[in-house]
């Protein structure tokens, strides 16, 4: 029986991005706001100083940055004809746990989707007509516009530092030409620039397109945010990326919001708290609160009168369906949505090998490098090409750190003396010209839960049938030769081309940018939550977090995601609390 | 959804007037309940008579003394443990002259030899305050002194040794300004408690005031700001931002003064820390240039080696740090000072900058204790005493070991 506690106005469930960024807003208003975390404390003084941040070994290859698979994992299979099966070590994504979730070891690339990102059903349909059948694309039901004040609050908040390309409309040189409109320049300038994004550039305007600086949330100099949080200049060691920062140079909950949140009389944080459900009445249209764990296996019924999901998107689905709020996607009859359009991330790349030049890739940051977004979202014609979509091509030096990086030329054994020459050789000799590929969304890519499997509560695990679609592969394949011609016109003794084929592999590390599950829409019939993320069928429930994306944008989510809780928290504090109850009517 | 207001210093008083059966709470104005807070504030009493995160003014802190460790007592209003029965002439005697209730002295660890300036005006405010604060129950625990120090008879000879009761006497041929600075210096602030060095008593050295102490293991630089002074560097500006936000261009605050400025001087105004500059400023060092003890070139290429690996990320690798951010060691106070201890604690424990109203971030460094060896942290230490400008002496492996040992729990 679990034991129920005094009520709180908040219960957010996680304590990442969304989680801090919300508290943040709502204790403003005056609200008593807890905060639930299943994983630890974690902060740079006393979980990754930098006497221990750079430790390879720990914090990536036995993988104690991330969450804990062998409480709680997903199953995995490629389509419906397989049995899917436990992913017991994470691979090709990395979700965070603890205080900050991925926010304390993502890169820092801090994008804003494309305008015609958030209109991407109705937008190609009217230029290229239909969607082709089984693809499930839709819009946003909020534009870019929109959102644009909310992305300005996270750049400045996190002090992100790049080269604006369109300012009010206006185009400005050396930004990228095709973002949206920006109110302002980004409050820092662009990184710090080394050979090889020298070559990119150069060989990008060769090639007519129009490179700029990656958005970053290294910090390109020392930056006092505008709560007053103090980030330090970036010392370009190259461990950002599945590390957290030690030098407070990397914009983190931690960095960027907590120092301020945690002195807050009206909010409450309690660490090593799983939610197991969101309690709902006997309507099922209100939520009650939450009922969480402690790790003791103590049971308690935390009442709210506003519940919110800010956990990872793979764990906001998961608790969805766990809490019978919605009805779970079947694609069999394509009745249901919760778990519905799970896209992901599409990439592949070009290794560029110099024979006298030194690169120095370890001398990196997470978010450094040159860009081009010629070829990204609608920013060139598909006309005749059979896809939608695209992705920046980027020369970032995010590292290259002695265990996970040893390129080789193409032909190279995998082991023995010739592996170990040809690595010596071409570790301070090489860099990659990568393509951030989209995600279009398919009737057959899907998260729902699993009849076999359970975790360490008995719970039934999620489970993720996905592969990659014909539109991504057609779009990879475009992409990935627009990097062959940049990569052989950066001055290279020779390159190796990474292509990204099918079937898709659980296990090679592509990206943590897994979305939909709780996606966002016009109406209840097409989306889990409305335009300002609030639940259709449980009003006094929010789900924050790259889970409402009806299909993913072909860059890295934080910033989008970023701008989302803002909005959200926004509606939630002009709308919302003067009158709780739908702030859409279905 | 609402939530409790807090009571504020405005409701406090009021809800005691109505409750209390004692008569010391009824008649303070705002305004009086209001100097009394500023006068705490400007005397940190809630530093020493608060356990860091327990009940405010609750006591039970224990001060570590060269002579042993003493516990200061519970300040609210409880009328069993703390001043609940105190009358306003007591506690005058007690600021003013160091006694007891009973009769008795107080030790000097309570630092009436500086609170003893203040006038009676502003000692019966602070009473006011006080009075307002939610009473705690906490009995102070029995200070840990030998014999005789335990007998407080033994207070007696040194009190009329080392201290004159008196309030404090403007001096005419200064500004206001000055005058208002050296006030806060000396008397509320008791600046002297850390910053002057101490006599084989205790008591401070009056003729080296303000020039730089030692205690709990930390070296509590000069603070001098004339020719020779430990601030000669810093301009009246450096001074204020330091006091108000715990950063300037030169350094950070951590530590014990970590703690003087989040609970005093960031809540003082502009113009006290004005004062305090300006008072500070005017205050002459002394000249004696003592020979240095110079490291040899071999330790000095094993400590700048240490330094790139370790230190250079943040400090960066010609000292000047980043400042506000990141300590500059470059013409640092601290790491200039002929008392190494602070720069070689510091290397073994790490620090953390005090996070205040303007920067809210504990921007910390982290203990290299158990990654550097005595030797390799002399040999940085060294390194950086001796770079950039600085001029300090080298400092040894057994220096180091033996802070080490004393810092062991």
């Amino acid at each position: 029986m679990a034991q129920k506690l005094p009520p709180v106005d908040v219960v957010l469930v996680g304590f990442g991005w969304t989680a801090a960024i919300l508290a943040q807003e709502l204790t403003e208003e005056g609200l008593e706001v807890l905060a639930l975390e299943r994983g630890a404390w974690r902060d740079t003084p006393t979980d990754f100083p930098p006497t221990l941040a750079p430790d390879e070994l720990r914090w990536y290859w036995r993988k104690e940055m991330f969450a804990n698979n062998s409480r709680n994992t997903l199953t995995f299979r490629n389509n419906r004809g397989q049995v899917a099966l436990p992913m017991r070590r994470w691979g090709s994504f990395l979700p965070g746990e603890g205080v900050g979730g991925a926010g304390v070891h993502w890169n820092g690339q801090t994008w804003r989707f494309l305008p015609s990102d958030f209109i991407a059903a109705s937008h190609n349909a009217e230029r290229y007509g239909p969607l082709p059948v089984g693809m499930t694309v839709q819009d946003y039901g909020v534009t870019y516009d929109e959102l644009e004040p909310h992305f300005d609050r996270f750049d400045k908040l996190c002090g992100i530092g790049g080269k604006a390309g369109n300012i009010g409309g206006r185009i400005q040189e050396g930004g990228n030409p095709f973002e949206g409109q920006r109110s302002s320049e980004y409050p820092n300038p662009p990184m710090h620039m080394t050979f090889s994004q020298h070559q990119f550039e150069r060989a990008t305007r060769e090639l007519g397109l129009s490179p700029f600086p990656g958005p970053s949330a290294n910090m390109t100099q020392p930056y006092t945010n505008p709560l007053g949080c103090q980030l330090g200049p970036c010392s370009y060691c190259g461990f950002c990326e599945k590390y957290g920062c030690g030098n407070y140079s990397k914009a983190s909950p931690q960095t960027t919001i907590l120092p301020v949140l945690m002195t807050k009389p009206n909010f409450k944080l309690k660490t090593h708290n799983e939610v197991l459900r969101v309690k709902l009445d006997k309507s099922g249209r209100r939520a009650t609160g939450v009922i969480h764990v402690d790790t003791q296996g103590n049971e308690y019924e935390q009442p709210a009168d506003l519940v919110i999901l800010c956990a990872y998107q793979l764990w906001n689905t998961h608790l969805m369906m766990l809490s019978g709020i919605g009805e779970i996607y079947d694609p069999a009859t394509g009745e249901g949505l919760v778990g519905k359009n799970y896209c992901y991330q599409v990439m592949s790349s070009a290794d560029v090998f110099y024979e006298d030049k030194y690169t120095n890739e370890f001398a990196g940051a997470g978010a450094l490098g040159m860009c081009v977004d010629d070829f990204n979202g609608d920013n060139f014609d598909h006309a005749g090409l059979d896809f939608i979509g695209g992705g920046y091509i980027a020369n970032w030096t995010t590292n290259a750190r002695p265990i996970e990086t040893h390129p080789t030329p193409e032909g190279t054994p995998n082991w023995g003396s010739a592996w170990k020459k040809a690595v010596k050789e071409n570790f301070l000799k090489s860099t990659s010209v990568g393509a951030h590929g989209a995600s279009m969304a398919y009737a057959t890519n899907y998260l729902d839960l699993d009849p076999t499997y359970t975790d360490a509560y008995g719970r039934p695990l999620m489970r993720m049938t996905y592969d990659f679609t014909p539109n991504d592969l057609k779009m990879s394949a475009f992409l990935t030769e627009r990097v062959k011609q940049i990569a052989e016109r950066m001055g290279g003794r020779e390159i190796k081309l990474n292509t990204r084929d099918g079937p898709y592999d659980s296990m090679p590390y592509q990206t943590t940018h897994n979305t939909g599950g709780t996606i966002m829409g016009t109406n209840p019939s097409n989306s889990v939550v409305n335009r300002y993320l609030q639940s259709w069928d449980v009003p006094n429930l929010f789900v924050m977090g790259a889970g409402v994306f009806p299909q993913n944008a072909g860059y890295n989510p934080t910033g989008t995601v970023a701008a989302l809780t803002y909005w959200a928290a926004d509606a939630i504090r002009t709308q919302y609390l003067r009158s709780p109850g739908p702030l859409v009517q279905a | 959804m609402s939530q409790v207001p807090l009571l504020t210093a405005a409701t406090v008083p009021l809800l005691m007037g109505l409750l209390s059966t004692t008569a010391h709470a009824q008649e303070n104005s705002f305004a009086q309940v209001e100097r009394g807070r500023y006068a705490v504030a400007t005397g940190n009493c809630q530093g020493c008579h608060t356990i860091p995160g327990e009940a405010p003014f609750s006591g039970g802190r224990g001060l570590e003394t060269p002579f042993g460790i003493i516990y200061t007592p519970n300040i609210t209003f409880d009328v069993e443990t703390g001043l609940g029965e105190w009358s306003k002439d007591e506690f005058w005697d007690a600021m003013h002259d160091g006694l007891r209730r009973d009769g008795s002295h107080l030790y000097p660890a309570f630092p009436y030899p500086h609170f003893t300036k203040m006038p009676r005006a502003e000692v019966d405010a602070i009473y006011d305050y006080l009075a307002t604060i939610p009473r705690v129950r906490r009995e102070k625990p029995e200070n840990d002194l030998p014999f005789p120090l335990n007998q407080r008879m033994a207070i007696l000879g040194w009190k009329w040794m080392f201290f004159e009761p008196g309030e404090f006497e403007e001096n005419p041929d200064k500004s206001p300004q000055w005058n208002r600075g050296a006030y806060l210096v000396e008397g509320p602030g008791h600046c002297a408690g850390c910053h002057t060095p101490k006599n084989f008593a205790g008591a401070d050295k009056k003729d080296q005031d303000l020039q730089g102490g030692q205690l709990e293991n930390w070296a509590a630089p000069s603070i001098r700001g004339g020719s020779n002074g430990g601030l000669e560097d810093w301009s009246e500006d450096d001074i204020v931002e330091f006091l108000r936000a715990g950063r300037n261009r030169h350094t950070a605050a951590f530590s014990t003064m970590a703690e003087v400025i989040e609970l005093s001087t960031q809540h003082m105004t502009e113009a006290d820390l004005r004062a305090i500059a300006t008072y500070l400023k005017d205050r002459e060092g002394n000249g004696e240039g003592e020979e240095l003890d110079v490291p040899d070139a071999a330790v000095v290429q094993a400590g700048e080696a240490i330094y790139l690996d370790n230190c250079s990320a943040c400090h960066t690798s010609d000292g000047s740090g980043v400042p506000r951010f990141f300590a500059p060691l470059a013409g640092s106070g601290k790491v200039n000072n002929d008392d190494a201890t602070t720069v070689i604690r510091v290397i073994l424990k790490g620090a953390r900058s005090v996070p205040t109203k303007t920067y809210p971030s504990p921007l910390s460094m982290p203990a290299f204790d158990w990654k550097l060896t005595d030797e390799q942290i002399a040999a940085v230490t060294s390194y950086i005493r001796s770079s950039w400008g600085n001029k300090a002496d080298a400092v040894t492996a057994e220096q180091v070991a033996e802070l080490r040992e004393a810092l062991k729990d």
